[in-house]
């Protein structure tokens, strides 16, 4: 039970998320050859649609349903995840001493997040979205993060990486708390290359998280990486009813945004995914793609693949760097090989074409 | 002289319905000027809009689980997402938005194992969540004409076959001595007050599970109040008519009479629970439930036959159609709870129909008592404390075999 505050939802939305659900029933149907499976069943219940003992309910109806209902609209949101899939923010570039700076601008604020079709929490955010923008450098340079805190409760930014006590975004050690409406710019060294991220330091510490405040942090190698179609996934829940466990997991921001719209990949191309866990109050979350397999960089700090395999599981705050080729053209499942996750939102598939 | 005077020339001025209906006149007048004027100051609710909504009956079909809900809190509802075990599945509703009081019915579209126990979540628009679970799924039985015969057939066996039976102690409460029969009532006494608390305790329990805000446990206090002087109103009726008609030996044919409407209502609130049982599965029809259903009430027959045993006016057969009247008053009321019951059960219509069985049987008790009575008046004379307990205890054992 519930007691947020109530927000209503216009008739014309609702019919238009009824319009949404009807494009994206066939679309399930086109996705998993369920009438096939469905008549199996049927003939291996007894036949036809007589219904009987525990076979009853599977022989009777199709199982292809995943989902939710509906689709949430990203102009209601303000972001896409499909959008926020690909886009990097490399901020304002300058030098200063024969040295690049990259200077970036967040401002934290309140907002509402549509997380599932129809389903609204009061959330927080960087930049107005959920993940926070995708902030890349290269290893050695210096980055400036000229933080606003537009929000009504205090926050902070703290960065994975190597940095001095000053820049470290706790609000235990100086300067603490960025308080609603302050400013402070974190600076420091693009140290080490890998995949990183930031989040809100704020206490207490998981609410701050979960409400929105985290994104991916790149740090490139100076000599660079292969050219790949490049891709960012965080994946995240969000705990609607504050029972300190999550209703909805996410990959960059809604649920099941890849599952009702694939990401579209070319075969043969090198795929690269910076991929970050930032779920709370589940100590681990994974990721599995079908019908392949993938080079694994645990956080990216290592030029050198460490395995070579189609599922990773990472604890909270863990991260690292996916390389693959799709060989054959269709649509591939990825997803959370916690199936619960999975049931309840991060699931999405590659649609790879020539 | 003056002053009582003066009095009726001033309310002759204004009609007496008139001045009567003055208050609620400035009521009206009163709310529409503080709609009119956008509820001045108490537009803005003070703390948060309260999510409540009761799942009054489930439904489970081949592939399908239907929710009745019902809201149940101060705020409109509206269900956004539903998931069953973890998983978000697809539904269906008639209502975008449910409001105060307001009911709708949500089916999920889930391949669901005959069973095995299911977590239901209805998730709201602000994220909320609703829980309702499913302990074992079963098929609901599809309610076609088989089905209410079936049912028909759970009454008879549970309601009037023994009812009917109690009766045929008839012909030989007759022959007993007169203290006997005062013991006899006395057990009818027990067997009813047991009856009555039973009901009670039933109705608030089934009450429990169901909208709060549509009065919860006081429904059954409610209907308990509606019976008790619905029957007083009735028996005084008859005593008027009896009187006018100047007869004079009716009084323990009155009495058998408001003992089978009392049990009948009664046996109304166990068809019900009978019906629902058996429409979500958690009950198994079966040899013991009906063999302890037909010791259970066959002495609810008993019952209806003492009040009438000293009645030597008319020989057994020449009462046989009265007395078949009683046991139908008193049985087939099953018959049309477990249709109830298992077509249309909702916790607050069956808190009300408990409520109704356990005050019926509070004036019947009140009705039969000072026909227990002794030559010096006593009520609870050694005899008589001996009957209740009895009754009490019969009951009771025989309630232990038929325990839902």
């Amino acid at each position: 039970m519930s007691e947020l505050p109530n927000r209503k939802l216009s008739r014309r939305k609702l019919i238009g998320g009824a319009a949404g659900a009807a494009a994206v029933l066939p679309l399930l149907h086109e996705v998993v050859p369920h009438q096939v499976i469905h008549d199996q069943l049927a003939q291996a219940a007894g036949g036809g649609h007589e219904h009987g003992g525990a076979m009853a309910g599977m022989a009777h109806r199709g199982t292809a349903h995943s989902g939710t209902l509906g689709s949430v609209d990203p102009a209601v949101n303000g972001f896409d995840p499909h959008e926020l899939l690909r886009d990097f923010d490399t901020g304002k570039v300058s030098r200063e001493g024969g040295r690049t700076v990259r200077t970036f601008e967040i401002v934290a604020e309140d907002k509402e997040i549509e997380v599932a079709p129809g389903v609204k929490v009061a959330g927080w955010a960087y930049n107005g979205r959920v993940p926070g923008p995708t902030l890349r450098a290269t290893q050695g340079e210096l980055i400036r993060v000229d933080f606003v805190n537009g929000s009504s409760h205090p926050h902070t930014m703290h960065f994975h990486g190597i940095h001095p006590a000053r820049m470290d975004g706790v609000p235990q050690t100086p300067p603490g708390n960025v308080e609603p409406g302050g400013f402070f710019t974190y600076e420091f060294e693009a140290e080490p290359f890998g995949l990183h991220l930031y989040h809100c330091h704020s206490v207490p510490l998981a609410d701050h998280i979960a409400k929105g405040l985290y994104g991916a942090f790149v740090i490139d190698p100076k000599q660079g990486r292969p050219e790949a179609d490049e891709q960012v996934m965080v994946m995240s829940g969000f705990d609607t009813n504050f029972d300190r466990a999550n209703e909805f997991y996410v990959v960059n921001g809604v649920a099941f945004a890849y599952h009702d719209k694939p990401i579209r990949v070319k075969r043969d191309e090198l795929v690269r995914i910076y991929l970050v866990n930032i779920t709370e109050f589940d100590p681990i979350n994974s990721f599995h793609v079908h019908a392949n397999f993938f080079d694994w960089y645990p956080t990216g700090t290592k030029l050198e693949a460490r395995d070579f395999t189609d599922t990773v599981i990472l604890g909270q705050g863990e991260r690292g760097i996916l390389e693959m080729r799709f060989p054959y053209t269709g649509k591939y499942m990825f997803h959370a090989h916690v199936s619960e996750f999975a049931d309840l939102g991060w699931m999405g598939f590659f649609e790879v074409v020539d | 002289m003056e002053a009582s005077g003066a009095t009726v020339e001033r309310s002759g001025r204004l009609p007496a319905w008139l001045v009567g209906l003055l208050p609620l006149v400035l009521l009206g007048a009163a709310i529409g000027l503080f709609a009119a004027l956008g509820e001045p100051g108490l537009a803005e609710r003070n703390g948060i809009p309260v999510e409540r909504l009761s799942v009054e009956r489930t439904v489970l079909r081949p592939g399908e689980i239907e929710l009745a809900v019902r809201n149940d809190g101060p705020d409109a509802v509206a269900v956004r997402q539903v998931t069953v075990n973890d998983a978000f599945v697809a539904f269906s509703q008639s209502a975008d938005e449910i409001g105060r009081l307001d009911g709708d019915k949500i089916k999920i579209d889930y391949p669901w194992i005959e069973g095995e126990s299911y977590a239901v979540g209805l998730v709201t628009a602000t994220g909320g969540t609703i829980a309702h679970q499913i302990d074992a799924a079963a098929e609901t039985p599809e309610a076609d004409v088989g089905f209410y015969g079936l049912m028909a057939l759970v009454g008879l066996y549970d309601g009037l076959i023994p009812v009917a039976i109690g009766m045929l102690w008839l012909p030989w409460v007759r022959t007993i001595d007169r203290r006997w029969i005062q013991f006899l009532l006395a057990l009818t006494l027990g067997l009813l007050a047991f009856l009555g608390v039973d009901a009670l305790l039933e109705g608030t329990d089934i009450a429990a599970g169901g909208a709060q805000s549509l009065g919860g446990a006081s429904l059954v206090f409610l209907g308990a109040g509606i019976a008790y002087l619905g029957l007083a109103g009735i028996d005084a009726w008859l005593r008027g008519r009896r009187t006018k008609a100047g007869e004079a030996g009716a009084g323990p044919w009155r009495l058998a009479f408001l003992v089978a409407l009392g049990i009948g209502l009664h046996n109304l609130g166990e068809g019900l629970a009978i019906g629902s049982a058996y429409a979500v599965g958690s009950l198994a029809l079966g040899a013991a439930l009906i063999v302890g259903f037909a010791l259970h009430n066959t002495t609810e027959g008993l019952a209806i036959v003492a009040p009438v045993a000293e009645d030597e006016s008319s020989s057994v057969r020449r009462s046989l159609p009265r007395l078949a009247g009683l046991g139908l008053i008193a049985g087939a009321p099953a018959i049309l709870g477990t249709w109830i019951g298992a077509s249309a059960f909702n916790p607050s219509l069956a808190a009300i129909l408990f409520g109704l069985g356990a005050g019926a049987i509070a004036q019947v008790i009140v009705q039969i008592a000072p026909s227990v009575r002794d030559a010096s008046g006593r009520l609870l004379h050694p005899l008589a404390a001996t009957g209740v307990v009895t009754g009490l205890l019969l009951m009771y054992a025989t309630g232990l075999l038929v325990s839902l």
